[in-house]
């Protein structure tokens, strides 16, 4: 194996693996927050339970977030070097920006958030519980902005020639509002409050489920139901929005979505199917130009297909980019009907009545964990061959001086690490949610604070 | 080239990434020493304790290393592609070590049983290790300078190229250094038995450092000559290493007085003077090419453009003092002695 291919691998296997935990992070964190605000306005301890509880939660998914982030960041250098040479002013000045801006807020005021309840008055702590909100909110801007550069480069010239050719920032506000921030911005914090909020869900649900912890359950299940609800529904708005961008700014990315070969013709719309690439021919469920009709509102005008580019400037998955693209779709289609589906539930008063909605909120929680990791294989493997769409390939980015085999022991290495990171990781939220968010034994209704004491006890005892 | 004070901005850019990485030196410094020492004590309550010291702070301290990392990335992105890639095995082996100490704080305390709390802690304690260790490796090699190409590409051989006799010394003078600062610290955060073993441990800390460094000098001025060319030419700096000399004096006389306060103001000192040793040293170049000495990588060939430095140094000065007050508040909320009690999460 070559060391492109290589160097490939082990970036997409580092970065999904790091993608399953930030996005829980901010979604289970916007719930902290909300659970931490009701505690400070009813003084309710319900709400305090529960904002402790997910704490703990959120304490696991942080850690094992940070550290896998802390490899990417290097792992530019270390596989990456000529890209990091030529993006290095625009790309290492995001990361640079993220680091102060964001990961600094979120890291200091982590200690205070897990450490701090008895150390700091209780608007203090909710200061810092929003500080680490906040911090890992603004941590996506900044990784998504440099990653939309990547996708749609503005405000940028190019200097130098040859291996020292390099993009430098012209325009600083241009290259962090390029074409394609915003939308993929949003639509990147909504697929974390529902990566967050359908765990919560799916937890508490158990809960509800096995009889335990039910009043509380219930409570945090409805609250959270409205945050997944509005978040699901604000995704298709996103999503249809950052298609449209793609469509303008990526055309050739666009048409691997919809396997769209035909240079100029109506575009269908798939529902799902199969790629043919070298008959160039697909399969599946359409509606004859829905494609022309969603970015044009008309069924006739043409979209430019793949075969306008010349091969080697297209993405070569066609098939799989096409898959990526339509499973993420569809989860977000099912996440809509399935919190539409409860809403109305709840308000016929029906919510925790039937089991058969219980259990499948309880294994939905895996759903938008594959959509956001759909999601991000669609755009980064509909942007090849490029690495800098128009502007540098990948082939050329990668570091001239590493070899095969250096590339093939960290790539191991890093297998067998982030798989007991992953087996540690779902035994801990397992133990976690056995575990529940009090003492049972103690539970006494009314008084959860002796419950609370008794949790504390606990803690102090081991 | 412009200026601001004086200084064109590519040197400024080389005082803020060093003052970033002797920043992050100083703090996640004293947790790596924190953890070498943690084999040391024999008791689970001691490791407990001595654990709690650092934990709510060392993710607080581990912001200046990808702060650092980040603008070193977009300040001198060319030093930034070649020193990593050449480096490619041992910073592999760092970042997996940071997830094994991270971890290790982290899951330690989750379960009960003698064997996870051991497994956990012994990875924590070679992770620390390693990781001074490869810290200090990555300078020497740096300082040592290495084969480059005309497009500042490194050339020279891949998996075990950074293992060489001077990078080795540097990595273990960084352990000692560590071990030493870390101690203090712990002594500042400990009390009774801990305290007391602490105490007698931090001596042997002492003498390790002091024989290290040594040892490191010497090996320097017979063989590294290129590093103290500066001092001979211009007498005056000789200030540097003097300084660094009296820093270093100036600790086994603290601790012999027992003033761990100023002992540790003055470890971190040293490490702080041992970063603007290494700046003369190198200052310009950033990588001496080994072969060709007209392919060294230096502050202005590898430099991201003027305005791009600029817009940094805006984010520093912005976000700079945010990053001291987060931190000045989440020190000031856990000062003091560790108290094991209801206050773990």
């Amino acid at each position: 194996m070559d060391v492109e291919i290589l160097s490939r691998v082990q970036f997409a296997f580092t970065i999904a693996f790091h993608y399953i935990y930030p996005p829980l992070s901010i979604g289970i964190g916007l719930l902290m927050v909300v659970f931490e605000s009701l505690y400070i306005r009813t003084k309710n301890k319900q709400y305090e339970v529960l904002a402790k509880f997910w704490t703990k939660i959120f304490a696991i998914t942080f850690g094992i977030g940070v550290v896998t982030g802390i490899v990417m960041e290097f792992e530019f250098g270390t596989n990456w070097a000529t890209y990091s040479r030529y993006v290095g002013d625009i790309f290492g000045s995001a990361l640079a920006a993220e680091g102060i801006f964001a990961f600094a807020l979120e890291s200091s005021a982590l200690g205070v958030l897990l450490f701090g309840w008895n150390r700091v008055k209780p608007w203090v702590h909710l200061v810092a519980t929003l500080g680490v909100f906040l911090g890992s909110m603004f941590s996506a801007v900044w990784i998504v902005v440099a990653n939309s550069w990547q996708q749609t480069p503005t405000g940028y010239h190019i200097v130098g020639e040859g291996m020292q050719a390099r993009a430098e920032i012209v325009d600083f506000w241009a290259m962090v509002f390029n074409p394609s921030s915003v939308d993929r911005l949003t639509h990147v914090w909504l697929g974390a409050f529902l990566a967050g909020s359908f765990l919560i869900l799916s937890v508490h649900a158990y809960y509800i489920l096995k009889g335990r912890y039910v009043e509380i359950s219930k409570k945090a299940f409805k609250i959270t139901l409205v945050v997944a609800t509005i978040s699901s529904l604000a995704q298709l708005f996103t999503g249809h929005s950052s298609a449209e961008g793609v469509a303008v700014n990526q055309p050739a990315k666009l048409a691997a979505f919809e396997g769209h070969f035909d240079a100029e013709a109506p575009g269908d719309l798939y529902l799902m199917g199969w790629v043919d690439k070298e008959n160039q021919k697909v399969t599946g469920l359409k509606i004859p130009g829905g494609l022309s009709f969603m970015l044009h509102q008309d069924f006739e005008t043409p979209v430019t297909g793949l075969n306008a580019f010349p091969e080697e400037d297209r993405p070569s998955q066609v098939n799989a980019v096409f898959q990526f693209y339509h499973l993420m779709v569809a989860i977000g289609m099912f996440l809509i009907a399935l919190s539409l589906f409860a809403m109305w539930q709840w308000k016929r008063g029906k919510l925790f009545e039937k089991k058969w909605l219980l259990w499948t909120f309880v294994f939905t929680a895996i759903l938008p964990q594959l959509a956001n990791q759909f999601g991000w294989f669609a755009a980064e493997m509909g942007r090849q061959p490029w690495v800098v769409y128009g502007l540098l390939r990948t082939s050329d980015a990668l570091s001239k001086s590493v070899q095969a085999n250096q590339v093939l022991f960290s790539l191991i290495l890093f297998f067998i690490v982030y798989s007991i990171l992953l087996l540690l990781f779902i035994y801990l939220m397992n133990k976690g949610i056995k575990n529940g968010p009090y003492d049972e034994e103690n539970y006494d209704e009314g008084s959860l604070n002796k419950a609370i004491a008794g949790v504390v006890l606990n803690d102090i005892n081991k | 080239m412009e200026t601001f004070l004086g200084l064109d901005y590519p040197t400024w850019w080389f005082l803020v990434v060093g003052g970033l990485f002797s920043g992050y030196a100083i703090l996640d410094g004293f947790d790596f020493g924190a953890g070498a020492w943690h084999m040391f004590f024999r008791q689970n309550k001691s490791r407990e304790i001595a654990l709690k010291a650092i934990d709510p702070t060392w993710h607080g301290n581990e912001v200046w290393l990808v702060i650092g990392g980040g603008t070193l990335f977009a300040g001198f992105p060319v030093f930034y592609g070649t020193l990593l890639s050449a480096m490619y095995t041992p910073f592999i082996l760092f970042l997996l070590f940071i997830i094994f100490r991270g971890i290790s704080i982290k899951f330690r305390n989750m379960e009960e049983m003698p064997w996870w709390r051991k497994m956990w802690d012994w990875s924590y304690s070679i992770s620390s290790i390693m990781l001074a260790v490869l810290l200090g490796v990555v300078v020497g090699n740096v300082l040592n300078g290495m084969p480059l190409d005309e497009n500042y590409e490194y050339i020279g051989g891949g998996f075990f190229e950074f293992l060489n006799p001077f990078s080795i010394l540097v990595g273990i003078t960084s352990l000692a250094l560590f071990m030493m600062h870390g101690g203090i610290y712990l002594l500042l955060k400990t009390e009774g038995k801990l305290y007391d073993r602490l105490q007698d441990l931090l001596k042997k800390g002492i003498i390790f450092f002091i024989v290290s460094y040594l040892i490191t000098t010497v090996y320097t001025l017979l063989y590294v000559t290129h590093l103290s060319e500066v001092f001979r030419e211009n007498q005056a700096l000789f200030v540097v290493p003097l300084l660094v000399f009296l820093s270093i004096a100036n600790v086994p006389r603290l601790v012999s007085k027992k003033k761990y306060g100023w002992a540790f103001i003055f470890t971190s000192l040293t490490i702080a003077l041992l970063f603007v040793l290494v700046a003369f040293e190198l200052f310009p170049r950033l990588l001496l090419s080994s072969g060709i000495e007209a392919n060294s990588i230096t502050i202005y060939n590898a430099a991201a453009s003027t305005k791009t430095l600029k817009i940094m140094m805006g984010f520093v000065a912005v976000g700079g003092p945010l990053v001291l007050l987060y931190s000045f508040f989440v020190y000031r909320t856990f000062w003091g002695k560790v108290k094991v009690d209801a206050e773990s999460y």
